[in-house]
Formats: structure tokens, sequence, C-alpha cells
């Protein structure tokens, strides 16, 4: 009988589907709390096997803790979902947008920078309003609206004032012009598995569903498939959450998800999200 | 007084200390999600999520 190895470092409502998704497919789930273990070299392939499971979907919130534990798992052999490679790619923006640019996947100009001087410099090129995101980071934290010098040198002074490394990196993207929505699909292998609509909430212009984005069914049309699916592919595959948006030149990929939420795509999508996700990690686990 | 509320993370039942103040950081025991006390007034008591996450949380 297979094991999933359940990784989380907290509980939430998609962790809790996919268990009882596991569950109902006849699958043993091992839940660990990554915050809670150990890690040893010298375990072996049949120790971590007992331990983690079969085959294990990475769900932890914290990026960091969970690329690394994916990095230790598949030292020792076991299959991960997703694999470090593509969590490394998905988890920093600047590696998402450079792979997608090389295969030619649609996707929104950006500039890369690395002091404030360079950053204001790349924006009197690509021109305001611009859009400042955080190379590491998610459900819209700090991702800023530049809308004018004035407005770029009080947010770059106060970034240049941060400690952490990852924030002198400044990814400063063209603000593309599209309807008040974006469209979140969540791709498993080779196959979108539900897609959506988020509208940004009142008072906002994000869409992320974690700052009240709402959800509508999205469908599926011959050229977000294309794309989507070839976004998912450069970037290594899994189990991805890949954001388009409608722009006048057609659809841009904004941006890939490695560890994606469904909550809100589960409520407006006729789809068994978290059964698709399990049948999926079975079939990475024949493999 | 027994007091009780329902984790928005999971909807799990989370038991809160009749001596509870604003403030005070209190944990959902089915899902671990910190929340902060907003307001405490008799036995209406609302919270809100707390300010933990991390700068590498998300998806």
């Amino acid at each position: 009988m297979v094991t999933l190895g359940l990784i989380y470092d907290r509980l939430r409502w998609e962790e809790k589907a996919l268990a009882e998704a596991a569950e109902a497919n006849g699958v043993n789930v091992t839940r660990v709390d990554a915050k809670a273990i150990y890690l040893d070299s010298d375990w072996s392939f049949s120790e971590t096997k007992k331990m983690f499971g079969n085959v294990i979907l990475q769900r932890c919130i914290s990026y960091f803790r969970g690329l690394h534990t994916t990095a230790f798992l598949e030292s020792k052999g076991l299959p991960v979902i997703n694999k470090m490679d593509v969590s490394l790619t998905c988890g920093n923006k600047l590696l998402t947008t450079s792979k997608l640019s090389k295969a030619k996947v649609p996707t929104p100009r950006t500039l890369f920078s690395f002091t404030e001087e360079g950053a204001l410099k790349s924006l009197q090129e690509i021109g305001y309003p611009a859009v400042l995101k955080p190379v590491t980071g998610s459900w819209g934290r700090m991702v800023v609206r530049l809308k004018d010098e004035e407005m770029a040198q009080a947010i770059l002074e106060m970034r240049a004032h941060l400690e952490g490394p990852l924030d002198h990196i400044f990814y400063i993207q063209e603000l593309v012009k599209r309807p008040p929505r974006d469209i979140r699909t969540i791709v498993a292998g080779d196959k979108i598995i539900a897609a959506m609509y988020r509208y940004s909430p009142e008072g906002d212009w994000r869409t992320n569903i974690a700052i009240g984005g709402k959800g509508e069914n999205c469908k599926v049309t011959s050229e977000l498939e294309d794309i989507v699916l070839r976004a998912a592919e450069t970037v290594g595959g899994g189990l991805l959450g890949v954001d388009a948006m409608e722009s006048p030149k057609g659809i841009l990929v904004h941006e890939v998800n490695n560890t994606v939420e469904f909550k809100g795509a589960a409520s407006v999508c006729n789809v068994d999200i978290a059964d698709e996700i399990i049948k999926y990690a079975l079939l990475v686990e024949k493999r | 007084m027994n007091l009780k509320t329902i984790c928005t993370e999971c909807t799990g039942e989370i038991a809160i200390p009749s001596d509870v103040v604003v403030g005070e950081i209190i944990t959902c025991p089915d899902c671990g999600t910190d929340f902060e006390i907003s307001e405490s007034s008799g036995e209406n008591v609302s919270i809100k999520r707390a300010e933990t996450v991390g700068e590498d949380w998300g998806e």
C-alpha cells in the first residue's frame, strides 16, 4: 500500500483536504510537521522512506524550510512533489522570469537591478507606472505599483534599509494593461486541473486571494492551455500554480507557484482538486 | 465562563481563557494558526490573525 508523506509547517484547509482525498483513494497518510523534526545525513533510503512514505507532497508554507527539506529527501532517493530544482526556480521570481523568457513563454517585460541607483535607472527605462516585487515572497506581499519617480525613490530608499540580501535585488516589471483580474491555473503534470479568474478586491489592484481577491471559474482556451503548460514544463513541471494575465498582446505568464494553494479555486471550480492532486502523486510514485 | 470561538482557517474550535486580554496570542489546537485577541468585552471576544508571517511564507 502506498504511503503519502504530507510535509507541512502550518496545517491549512488544503492539507486537510489532501489528507482526506488520499485516504479516500486508499492511500496511507503520514503527516510530518517540518517544525518538529530533524533530518540525519546517515539515514538510509529505507529509514527515510519509513518515516516519510513512498511519495511526498511538500506543503511547507515557509519556502526555505520546504526547499531544504526537499533537498534532503531527494538526496535519499525519495520522490518529492515538487522537485528541489522546481522549488528553487519558482521560489525566486528572477529565476522564474529568466527561464520563461529563455523558453520564449510570453511573460511581462522585467528589469533586474542590484542597487537603489540601478533600480531608478531601470524605472527610467521601463517608465511609470511600473511594478516592484520582491524576488522571494508571495500573496502579493510587498508588491508595489510605483506611480512616479517620487514614490519610487521613497519605496526604494525603504527597501535599501532592509537587511535581507534578497531585499537588495530589485525586480521591476512593466504594468500590464489587463482587466481587473488575472487567471490562476493549477497544473498537475501535463494537465490543467483547474482554472479561475481572480478579481481584485475593492480598493486594491492586486488579485491575490490571500488579500481578498475573488475567484470565478475560468474556461480554459487553447491559447491559455498551450502557454500555461509550456510555462509549467519550462520550470521543470510538477504540481504548480501558474498565474497568467490577459494583455493586449495575448496571454502572459507572470508567476509560477510551487506550493499552490487551492481553497479559493476549490470553491469556484467544479472539480475535486485535492483528489486530482492525489491521483497525480500516485502517478509520480509509480514512475 | 467558558468562551470559545471558531478558527477561520480550519473551522476548528478554539477555547479562550477567561482572563484573556486584547493583544494576547491564542493558537488553534487543530491547525496551529495563531490569532490575536482584537476585542474583549465580557463574553464578546473577537480575534484576528496574528502577524507572524515570515518573509518567505506563501505559495
